[in-house]
């Protein structure tokens, strides 16, 4: 084998990959006002101005209802989506599908300008609420995505079993089917909350007068003065989405042992 | 409307287990089949009607604005064509235009090229065990915070920033580079931002490849960089169309990066339709510029897929 040419590339690949993510815990701890070498000495600093920010304060809570909103619908919604491609044909299904999963590609933009244009015609005010709406179309082909593949790998003898046994369609998706998608629940649900909170373009044009952290983020980012409080920010919030991730990865892979699938890796 | 949709999801069940067929006669059969696309039409309703609502009707809107006539403050119901022909015939749009399609068709190329290679690495070389960990580290930094991540190009980049005060600190460079707003600064964060959606496309197809068909042409004598260019290459390439697509339409429309990165000096499409739409309040011109945007897209994605069908023939 000659090959170490290809692990070493693929080494540096993920260095370039988490350059950013690396970078900035850093100068989040450094004792300077310019992000730049060498570093000055180590402080807390710029996270206790994070903590007494009131205003981020009333942004998360914001970004938080919208996250938790956004998480169950987009979820409910996957669910309908995944169970129906996966368990039955229809006429319409790629179509329909294909309609579902376009969020996934098309360009943000568009997309929440279309909305917004609509709404603001049908003389919908703007609020958390129609931000919700927003993410959840954003959020629920990535839920759908990683439900099919926990529904794909359901053995269909076991409802059949289950039926046969005298269960009702009901008590067997209670009892048979949704124990064993539960950690595929679980998983799209943290993947929906952490693209919810991360989700800037869509939030920025369907929300109102307030602000959501990523929105928030980005109103600081033209002032020098905020740019050591944002990288103590962003070092809590890429800290918080790791944390979820692999919790969604660690749910995903007991759902495809639970019910017996093969492992393909990923989530997309 | 969370239990409006379960007792909906209940009945519908409930349907499903009534109309189960018990024998496997022919008329049961078609029964069945009736019923089963009743089934699965109904379980989808709520996700299709929401994605029709506020998916496709919005792009419906949209389509039609772009052919209404913008007045003082309204939009007009007046047909016309005039906000295409404007938008097609003004050099500042033309230029975004052309500079979005430059970038995003760099962006592509890079990310795609980068990518296979690692794509490749995982998985012929990675160990069948550590192949998930591979592809979870690989998607981690693409779930963390876009914003910041852009951001973080733009504090690296800058004439004092990061690069530049470490290469000056350890005296590799007496004077900084010029590398923040400029379209290859943007290239490059963008080409960070879309790496996992180019690399996971191209892995699952070099999965699917049947491992004897290497070594049969092996047997038949070829080297292992020509059996690459004539089986693996080939086998692969429906990964790489799909890696090509679901990076190029979405960069096409980015917002973020010409205006952090590019400091807002080479803005494209998704900027000028944010200052028409809402700064200028033209509506119909916006609506027009994103369709045009969206047409030039589809045209690209079609020439792409007929220059590949032969691949994308041969492996379905």
């Amino acid at each position: 084998m000659k090959i170490p040419v290809l692990r070493l590339y693929a080494i540096a690949y993920l260095v370039f990959l988490y350059l950013p993510i690396v970078i900035l815990p850093i100068f989040a701890f450094n004792n300077a006002t310019v992000v730049a070498f060498p570093l000055r000495g180590f402080t807390t600093e710029w996270f206790q101005a994070v903590w007494a920010d009131r205003e981020l304060r009333g942004a998360l809570i914001n970004s938080l209802i919208v996250a938790f909103s956004t998480s169950v619908l987009a979820t409910t919604f996957g669910v309908f989506a995944a169970r129906a491609s996966t368990r039955y044909n229809f006429p319409g299904k790629g179509p329909l599908m294909g309609l579902i999963m376009l969020p996934m590609v098309l360009p943000e933009m568009i997309m929440a300008m279309a909305m917004l244009v609509v709404l603001l015609s049908l003389g919908v005010k703007l609020s958390l609420f129609t931000v919700i709406l927003g993410h959840v179309l954003v959020c629920t082909p990535f839920a759908t995505a990683i439900l099919t593949s926990a529904f794909q790998s359901l053995d269909k003898s076991l409802e059949e079993a289950a039926y046969d046994l005298g269960e009702d369609a009901f008590s067997t998706f209670r009892l048979v089917i949704l124990p064993l998608v539960t950690p595929g629940i679980i998983s799209a649900m943290l993947i929906c909350f952490t693209i919810s909170i991360d989700e800037f373009i869509v939030s920025n044009f369907l929300k109102s007068g307030e602000e959501l952290l990523s929105t928030y983020i980005y109103s600081k980012l033209r002032f020098p003065k905020y740019v050591p409080n944002i990288m103590a920010l962003g070092t809590i919030l890429v800290c918080v989405s790791i944390t979820l991730l692999t919790l969604a990865e660690f749910f995903r892979r007991r759902g495809v042992a639970r019910t017996g699938g093969k492992d393909t890796g990923g989530f997309l | 409307m969370g239990a409006c949709l379960f007792v909906g999801f209940r009945t519908n069940l409930i349907k499903t287990a009534n109309n189960k067929p018990t024998g496997w006669n022919m008329s049961d059969k078609r029964r069945f089949w009736g019923t089963e696309a009743a089934s699965g039409l109904m379980l989808i309703s709520p996700t299709a009607i929401y994605a029709v609502l506020l998916l496709a009707a919005p792009l419906a809107a949209t389509l039609l604005y772009s052919v209404l006539t913008d007045g003082y403050l309204t939009v007009q119901p007046i047909p016309t064509f005039k906000n295409y022909t404007d938008a097609w015939s003004n050099p500042v749009v033309q230029s975004v235009m052309a500079r979005s399609l430059m970038v995003s068709m760099l962006v592509t190329v890079t990310t795609v090229v980068l990518a296979y290679p690692v794509a490749y690495f995982v998985s012929f070389n990675v160990a069948p065990a550590k192949k998930g960990l591979w592809l979870f580290l690989i998607t981690i930094p693409f779930w963390t915070s876009y914003i910041i991540r852009v951001f973080m190009w733009n504090v690296m980049l800058g004439r004092t920033g990061v690069i530049n005060s470490a290469l000056m600190g350890v005296g590799v460079i007496d004077t900084p580079f010029d590398m923040n707003f400029s379209v290859q600064a943007m290239v490059l964060t963008l080409a960070h931002a879309y790496a996992p959606f180019a690399i996971l496309p191209i892995y699952v197809a070099l999965e699917k490849i049947d491992r004897s068909l290497l070594e049969a042409g092996q047997d038949l004598g070829e080297t292992r960089f020509t059996t690459f260019l004539r089986v693996t290459l080939p086998l692969s390439m429906t990964g790489v169309v799909a890696a090509v697509l679901i990076v190029f339409i979405p960069v096409i429309g980015d917002y973020v990066t010409p205006n952090l990165v590019g400091g807002g000096k080479f803005p494209m499409i998704a900027n000028i339709i944010e200052k028409l739409m809402l700064k200028a309040d033209n509506k119909p011109l916006g609506s027009a510029i994103a369709a045009s945007a969206m047409l030039i897209v589809g045209i690209v994605s079609l020439i792409f897929l007929f220059m590949n069908r032969r691949y994308l023939r041969a492996t379905r």
